[in-house]
């Protein structure tokens, strides 16, 4: 028998696989595209094109609402994301290795547990029971929203970081043990690097959640805590303007920018 | 690094979770999304000196999901009619008594004992309208003030027609058209309504909010919409024309009024008193589009309102009808039509 | 406590330090698992006992309960009291919302898991410093607002959108596909919002795979079919598991995109749960629907945690 004569590296590339990829990513960007070309639209009405203009963009920037809004959707995703990937973090490495112990199935449950309930559920129960503690408590402010995102985003970050642990031998680890390392070293220098793409997953998973999220932070957002969905959310009945597109916009290249620059640098590494 | 950024985060979030002092001059309100006039709050941040915040909501039951537990740290809420009986029954909003103000001499007479509110002692008029529909004369050239349209469309309409996605205005709607009382709970006319509704359910082809959109993009000719939105997608599409159903439509008024245990309550009642100057409900109505409830405010609003069809309601048009809510039990039944309508 | 690979005569001082060596695992487990635990615990657990609590009472007037103990919300579920005869007949009015939502997430997970895997693939097989970068341009698109993305999507989908358009001008219809408003722009709409739930856990099981495995698989001569059914997806389980979990529980709970695609002329489980909120004045029912939706699902979850857990065992 004749053996084929290809490379590894050819080995890897699915052709089809790579044809599905790249329709797929077309069809992502195709709306965003669509966004992006109608914030310059002239027309008030959002859906139907005039003439080219960048007036919303100077109607963006000088409304005071959309820019709050966009400021607080973006602070409470960045502490909801952080504290829920380490939270899930932690909660992946004891359950997802090594033989099954008691209360493992529970534990799992439990952790998935936001994920479960249908949202406008958990949105008025959290609302109930977030006033009695604002009442117990005394405090206000942007803690309760944040900490109502951190509990949901929580699956999100888990799940991929449970999937790359799975399977995931523990032989580095073993060899660290060995070398006298402590188990944060270890942790550290060992897990961490390993378990890296998957906490990244997750991170982006919970980020992406916590922007898009309506319902939760209708009920639970106080006085000033408005979020760009809300915001938006709350023009419907009156008309949606491209003011929206213009911001979102904004925020895209803020974001694309913001990875370039985090790529140059780490590139500059030797 | 992970360390510093894990510190980071735990600071802010107490920094963010400390309690916000309750310092003298501010406001919270609470109103519609995208109906409040900017300039109308920069008029009083600028008069009184007071921090005003404005939050959005989606629709009245919204607000009163979110208010009903107290302590939602808001200060103003713009009701509608209907859900300001509500509110006052729960024991939700503050006696203000706005009737004892200052401005109080310029409130239209006819706005003073309203059913939701007699003698005006919780809330101020901010907005009124009306709920009817919307149709391109192009496409339909007959008579339009029928509420035949919705229900026994021709030929030319079906397929084309936006219901709101409101169970109370689709429901009441085909009480008008079927000659049966609001608030209805005889089974035999709801059971004729729902059929009624069922039926003409196949000639229309959404049933959404978003009037205005659908009405610009041409994704329908006709829909059932608020008198201030059809100005507005009358502006894009101008064979657009607001019909006045002989058959009746729905009246409403959005109120002003001050939750029970507002933090500034002091400041919420300058505003009472504020939104009934004349100046100020005009800057309300060029922004939002639709009648004040304030007399003397004509002189302030923009000529294209005085005289647009959609505001100024024809001679033999019949009254706007206001519905106030209805029992438990009503609603019950009207739930199960609704679902029956959407399964 | 004789364990294979026990030295026969057990110093009770080695037994001793086994022992506190298995206890410190234990405590480091459930100190690692703290944080989710009490967080989840407290601010998870408790709304949703307030939930609970909630179905088994009665309306309030204007929404809200009051504090009468009923069952009905329950009973409501499956039947209803006839309104002409006060009879209490069966209502699949609610079942078939449910049906409906069901299937509907179903072919979602199915569409976004044929979509996601291979794209998860295409990201896991590019050179090690080109992944995050692809990973950011894959999530990139979901930094938008939920609804001015579908906004966009319709703008596209529409009678006279971008697509009919294209179609037309190339010839291949003359007149225009009525695509939106329809169940096929609504499952568009879903498998759009949720391919990043299945591409990042598929990517972050798929990253570690070891391709010299498929070197292997080639020198025994496999086709490239019988590496990926083999090989590759086998290892990559647990990805497609999650990724399978985070689509379509979400999904079943969706309804703004369904509504905007869809026309809003049928009900999803979210809008019906949110009408009892709403105008339907219906708490307890509301938390009932939702309650019976979550048992569902948490059987499901468990059944398939079992099933997963034993090829778990043998690997780990």
């Amino acid at each position: 028998m004749a053996r084929r004569s290809t490379k590894p590296r050819e080995l890897r590339r699915q052709p089809l696989f790579t044809w599905v990829s790249w329709c797929v990513l077309g069809v992502l960007y195709a709306p965003i595209a669509v966004l992006i070309l109608f914030s310059f639209n002239d027309n008030r009405a959002v859906m139907s094109w005039t003439e080219f203009s960048l007036r919303w963009y100077g109607a963006a920037l000088e409304n005071e609402g959309i820019r709050n809004a966009a400021v607080v959707s973006f602070k409470v995703a960045a502490i909801a994301t952080t504290a829920a990937t380490i939270i899930a973090t932690m909660a992946a490495l004891a359950t997802s290795r090594g033989p099954g112990y008691p209360g493992r199935s529970a534990a799992i449950a439990l952790i998935n547990q936001p994920l479960m309930i249908p949202e406008i559920v958990t949105a008025v129960a959290t609302l109930a029971f977030f006033s009695i503690l604002r009442q117990v408590t005394g405090w206000t402010g942007l803690g309760w929203l944040i900490l109502a995102h951190t509990v949901f985003c929580i699956p999100f970050a888990y799940m991929p970081i449970r999937a790359r642990l799975a399977d995931m031998p523990d032989t580095f680890e073993i060899a660290a043990a060995d070398l006298y390392a402590t188990p944060w070293q270890c942790f550290r220098h060992v897990t961490l690097p390993l378990l890296m793409p998957g906490v990244l997953a997750g991170a982006m998973l919970a980020f992406v959640v916590s922007l898009d999220d309506v319902i939760i932070t209708l009920m639970i957002a106080g006085p000033g805590e408005t979020t760009l969905p809300i915001y938006i959310l709350g023009q419907i009945r009156r008309g949606v303007t491209p003011e929206v597109n213009a911001v979102s916009t904004i925020l895209i290249a803020i974001t694309v920018l913001m990875i370039a620059a985090m790529f140059t640098l780490q590139k500059k590494r030797p | 690094m992970k360390k510093s950024l894990m510190t980071t985060a735990l600071a802010s979030a107490f920094a963010l979770t400390a309690g916000l002092a309750q310092a003298e001059g501010k406001l919270n309100i609470y109103n519609w999304g995208n109906y409040t006039n900017p300039k109308m709050i920069e008029a009083f941040e600028a008069k009184y000196d007071i921090d005003v915040t404005l939050d959005g909501y989606d629709s009245n039951e919204t607000m009163l999901a979110k208010v009903k537990e107290g302590n939602s740290g808001y200060d103003i809420v713009v009701p509608g009619d209907y859900m300001v009986a509500i509110m006052i029954e729960e024991g939700l909003l503050a006696e203000t008594n706005p009737n004892a103000m200052e401005n109080f001499g310029n409130v239209d007479p006819k706005w003073v004992d309203v059913y939701w509110d007699p003698g005006r002692k919780y809330s101020v008029p901010y907005q009124w309208g009306t709920t009817s529909f919307t149709v391109d004369t192009e496409v339909f050239k007959g008579d339009i003030h029928t509420l035949k349209l919705l229900f026994e469309p021709p030929a030319e309409l079906q397929g084309r027609i936006n219901m709101l996605n409101d169970m109370n205005d689709v429901i009441n709607a085909g009480l008008r058209y079927l000659d049966y009382p609001r608030c209805n709970s005889d089974p035999e006319q709801l059971k004729a309504v729902m059929e009624l509704l069922v039926n003409a359910k196949a000639h229309w082809r959404t049933m959404d909010y978003a009037t205005i959109e659908k009405l610009t993009s041409r994704d329908v000719d006709l829909s059932q919409n608020w008198n201030g939105a059809a100005m507005r997608a009358r502006a894009d599409r101008p064979t657009l024309s607001y019909a006045y159903p002989k058959e009746g439509f729905t009246g409403w008024m959005d109120n002003v009024a001050v939750l029970r245990g507002a933090p500034n309550m002091e400041n919420a009642k300058l505003f009472l008193n504020f939104m009934m100057e004349p100046e100020n409900a005009a800057l309300t109505s060029n922004f939002a589009r639709y009648a004040n409830g304030i007399k003397g405010s004509e002189e302030f609003m923009e000529p294209e309102m005085l005289s647009a069809p959609e505001i100024v309601m024809p001679a033999d048009a019949p009254a706007p009808d206001f519905v106030p809510p209805c029992s438990q039990e009503v609603v019950d039944l009207y739930n199960k039509i609704w679902t029956r309508l959407k399964q | 406590m004789a364990a294979p690979g026990d030295i026969p005569q057990a110093d009770p001082a080695l037994r001793r330090a086994q022992r506190d060596r298995a206890r410190g695992q234990k405590r480091m487990r459930w100190g690692l698992l703290a944080p989710a635990l009490v967080v989840i615990g407290i601010f998870g657990l408790a709304p949703l006992s307030i939930a609970l609590v909630y179905s088994f009472l009665e309306p309030g007037t204007y929404g809200g309960v009051t504090w009468a103990f009923s069952p009905e919300a329950y009973v409501q579920f499956l039947f209803q009291r006839d309104i002409f005869d006060d009879t209490l007949g069966f209502n699949g009015a609610y079942l078939r919302i449910f049906g409906r939502s069901f299937g509907l997430a179903l072919i979602t997970m199915v569409g976004t898991l044929i979509l996601g895997f291979p794209v998860a693939y295409f990201i896991a097989a590019r050179p090690e410093r080109q992944r995050n970068l692809w990973l950011f341009a894959v999530t990139l698109p979901f930094w938008t607002n939920l609804l001015i993305r579908t906004y966009s999507m319709m703008l596209i989908v529409r009678d006279e959108g971008f697509l009919n358009g294209a179609l037309i001008w190339a010839g291949v219809i003359d007149r225009p596909l009525s695509i939106i408003y329809t169940d096929g722009a609504v499952l568009l709409g879903l498998v759009y919002s949720y391919l990043p739930f299945m591409i990042l856990p598929i990517y972050a099981s798929l990253e570690k795979f070891d391709f010299r495995l498929l070197e292997a698989a080639h020198d025994l001569y496999a086709s490239r079919v019988q590496m990926m059914r083999h090989v590759v997806l086998p290892l990559t389980r647990p990805g497609i598991v999650a990724g399978c979990a985070l689509v379509l529980i979400p999904a079943l709970g969706a309804y703004i995109t369904p509504e905007l695609l869809g026309g809003g002329k049928k009900l999803m489980i979210g809008n019906m749960i949110a009408l009892q909120f709403g105008s339907g004045r219906n708490w307890p029912f509301g938390s009932a629907a939702a309650l019976i939706l979550m048992s569902i699902v948490l059987i499901a979850l468990l059944v398939s945690l079992r099933s997963g857990a034993k090829p778990e065992a043998r690997h780990g």
